[in-house]
């Protein structure tokens, strides 16, 4: 009886943990969305403001270029470099991803069913590529890429990135590939397919759960990478990392801005995920019960 | 099926491989191997990137010149004491936390992902954000933390007040008060970016809001494989808490628990975006990481040779401390 009750109160010691916790992780969260709709002067208010009318002043702001007109009243005069920086942000970012999940899955499918020498250190090779800093090669990488003129292009910066993903993708997809049985392609094949046939009518449908995982991982990864964007562009193919980053210089820090752009820089991400929401969930759980 | 046919197959399937396979390698290859020969060679040479001359060898002068750079060391330091304090308070908090999750509660479900929001955002929104929070004058932070002194003094002085109402003398002393409200004062100025002994704390405070749940989330991977046998078993033994801990719990996390310390610590050796987003290095060179120095010499001050010597000397102790961990998580696995 005494025990039933010590375990109890253990139990509520443990809610108000892990409630603080996530007091802890969602107040810098929620403090984002929030400024993003304050008004200026609220932004700045001390105490701070929990309670305000929400206004749309930094979302516009973010997106417009203003200035003063002739009557001292300030007014559009155009678009802002910050939507077209999103737009180099998804180019960038969707298209490496899909490069890098289709070469993943294609290398993944070889070495799952192949017999190759030194398959192991193959595998640990592209591993490790990942685990290399990025600083220690990007220097190489910066003459490289003046010397065949790739620098601020959206070419270079996808290339990059798949670069990045695709020893992630590999690993990942190859767990996946390897839970699929044999017997479905070699029964295709007796069927009179090809290799490759199995490989698009059979692998690929069983495997969507694992690509869809990866796919979401491989595109935060390229959507929110700064080190590489930061050196390797500077207007054409900038994306919107380090020009968020960049807003803290100019006169001033304009918070309501930065919090704007966020939370626009966030939506795609958001939108993406939770179209892929259903795949990723088994795709989790796919992978627990593996482990 | 022929023998023909079979070898036909066997072709397909070797054609097949080398598709497949030949397009990463080469990918992998072209950006990553050869810029690692090249800024080998480069490490032993004088050049810079923005000069006309052309590299012009020096032998390992790059790599003298750097380690008997007393400041280098220095960047070294305050990497490791980074590491070391990140990766410690992501380890306490993110294994406290997945061992108090790993029970059965309502609304789990929900409470899980969202502690995970920090880790799925972009470094530069999150060195952004908490700059702002940290700021000494409108900073969240320092105002949340000033709540907690001014909470009790107006708990103590409204007893104060109640005793004066019903003509009693203090109870609480004036010097518990006056105290109170100077914490409060002093919780509200508290310079956390700008001040050379706060400013590492900071970045340490930082990282860990982001990555301590990734630490949560491998933790809790491995304990819910635990088989829950186990513990029923060590039950009926009478087993007592810390028992089961030490020796059903731990060592069945273990390899796991190892896998997430190695990418932490590497993650954490490397720190670059939050660093040169929250604090710049500064103030002066309190938290200039190598990585940062790194950038610093090659794209500031464009001694592209140097800072290849010093990419490779961070590469040399990033390989040395990896292959340290995989030792102790093969120990582990074996065990």
């Amino acid at each position: 009886m005494k025990r039933k009750s010590k375990e109890k109160a253990n139990h509520i010691i443990a809610l108000i943990v892990i409630f603080v916790a996530l007091i802890f992780y969602l107040i810098p969260v929620y403090w984002i969305i929030s400024t993003s709709f304050k008004p200026y002067l609220d932004i700045f208010a001390m105490p701070p403001k929990f309670l305000f009318k929400p206004t749309t002043d930094n979302y516009v702001g973010l997106m417009t270029v203003r200035a003063m007109s002739t009557e001292g009243e300030t007014e559009t005069v155009g678009a802002s470099p910050f939507p077209r920086q999103l737009l180099n942000s998804i180019i960038i970012g969707f298209v490496s991803t899909a490069l890098a999940v289709a070469l993943g899955t294609m290398s993944a499918y070889a070495f799952s069913r192949f017999p190759i020498k030194g398959k192991g250190d193959m595998m640990f090779f592209i591993l490790s590529t990942r685990m290399m800093p990025p600083v220690a090669v990007v220097i190489p990488l910066f003459l490289m890429y003046r010397t065949l003129h790739l620098i601020d292009t959206h070419f270079g910066l996808i290339l990059l990135y798949t670069t990045f993903n695709v020893s992630f993708a590999t690993w990942m997809m190859k767990g996946f590939i390897d839970e699929i049985p044999k017997e479905y392609e070699e029964a295709a094949l007796v069927d009179g397919y090809t290799r490759f046939q199995a490989f698009i009518k059979i692998i690929l449908p069983q495997s969507v759960t694992g690509i869809a995982a990866t796919a979401v991982f491989c595109l935060i990864t390229a959507w929110n990478e700064f080190t590489f964007a930061l050196i390797m562009t500077t207007k054409n193919a900038r994306t919107a990392p380090p020009s968020l980053a960049s807003r803290m210089g100019s006169s001033g820090v304009e918070w309501g801005q930065i919090a704007a752009g966020t939370l626009i820089f966030l939506l795609p991400i958001v939108v993406f995920t939770f179209i892929m929401r259903k795949h990723l969930l088994r795709g989790v759980t796919f992978g627990a019960i593996k482990k | 099926m022929s023998i023909n046919a079979s070898k036909a197959y066997g072709m397909q399937d070797y054609r097949l491989k080398m598709m497949f396979i030949v397009p990463t390698m080469i990918l992998l290859i072209v950006m990553n191997i050869f810029p690692l020969l090249w800024s080998l060679i480069l490490s032993f040479t004088k050049y810079s990137a923005i000069a006309p001359e052309s590299p012009e060898f020096i032998g390992t002068d790059n790599y003298v010149q750097i380690l008997s750079d007393s400041s280098t060391w220095a960047y070294f330091r305050t990497t490791a004491y980074f590491v070391i304090l990140a990766v410690t308070a992501q380890f306490i908090i993110g294994f406290g936390l997945a061992l108090l999750l790993n029970r059965d509660f309502k609304g789990k479900s929900i409470i899980t992902p969202l502690m995970l929001i920090p880790m799925m955002l972009s470094p530069v929104v999150v060195g952004l954000f908490w700059r702002f929070i940290l700021d000494t004058q409108w900073g969240l932070l320092n105002y949340l933390l000033s709540l907690v002194p001014h909470g009790i003094f107006a708990i103590m002085d409204g007893i104060n007040k109640f005793a004066y109402l019903i003509n009693f003398p203090y109870i609480i002393s004036p010097d518990i008060t006056d105290g109170l409200q100077k914490l409060t004062e002093s919780a509200r100025g508290i310079i956390w970016l700008t001040k050379p002994k706060t400013a590492l704390f900071s970045l340490v405070i930082i990282d860990t809001w982001m990555w301590s749940p990734f630490m949560m989330l491998l933790s809790l991977a491995g304990l819910s494989a635990v088989p829950k046998y186990l513990y029923e078993a060590a039950e009926i033994d009478r087993a007592s808490t810390w028992f089961k801990f030490r020796h059903i719990t731990l060592p069945l996390v273990a390899p796991l628990l190892y896998i997430a310390l190695l990418f932490r610590t590497m993650d954490a050796f490397k720190l670059f975006d939050l660093a040169i987003i929250g604090t710049n290095g500064g103030p002066g060179s309190a938290t200039e990481t190598v990585s940062l120095n790194l950038y610093r010499r090659a794209f500031e001050s464009w001694n592209t040779g140097e800072s290849c010597a010093l990419a490779y000397v961070l590469l040399v102790i990033i390989i040395a401390l990896s292959n340290i961990y995989i030792k102790y998580l093969n120990k582990a696995r074996s065990s």
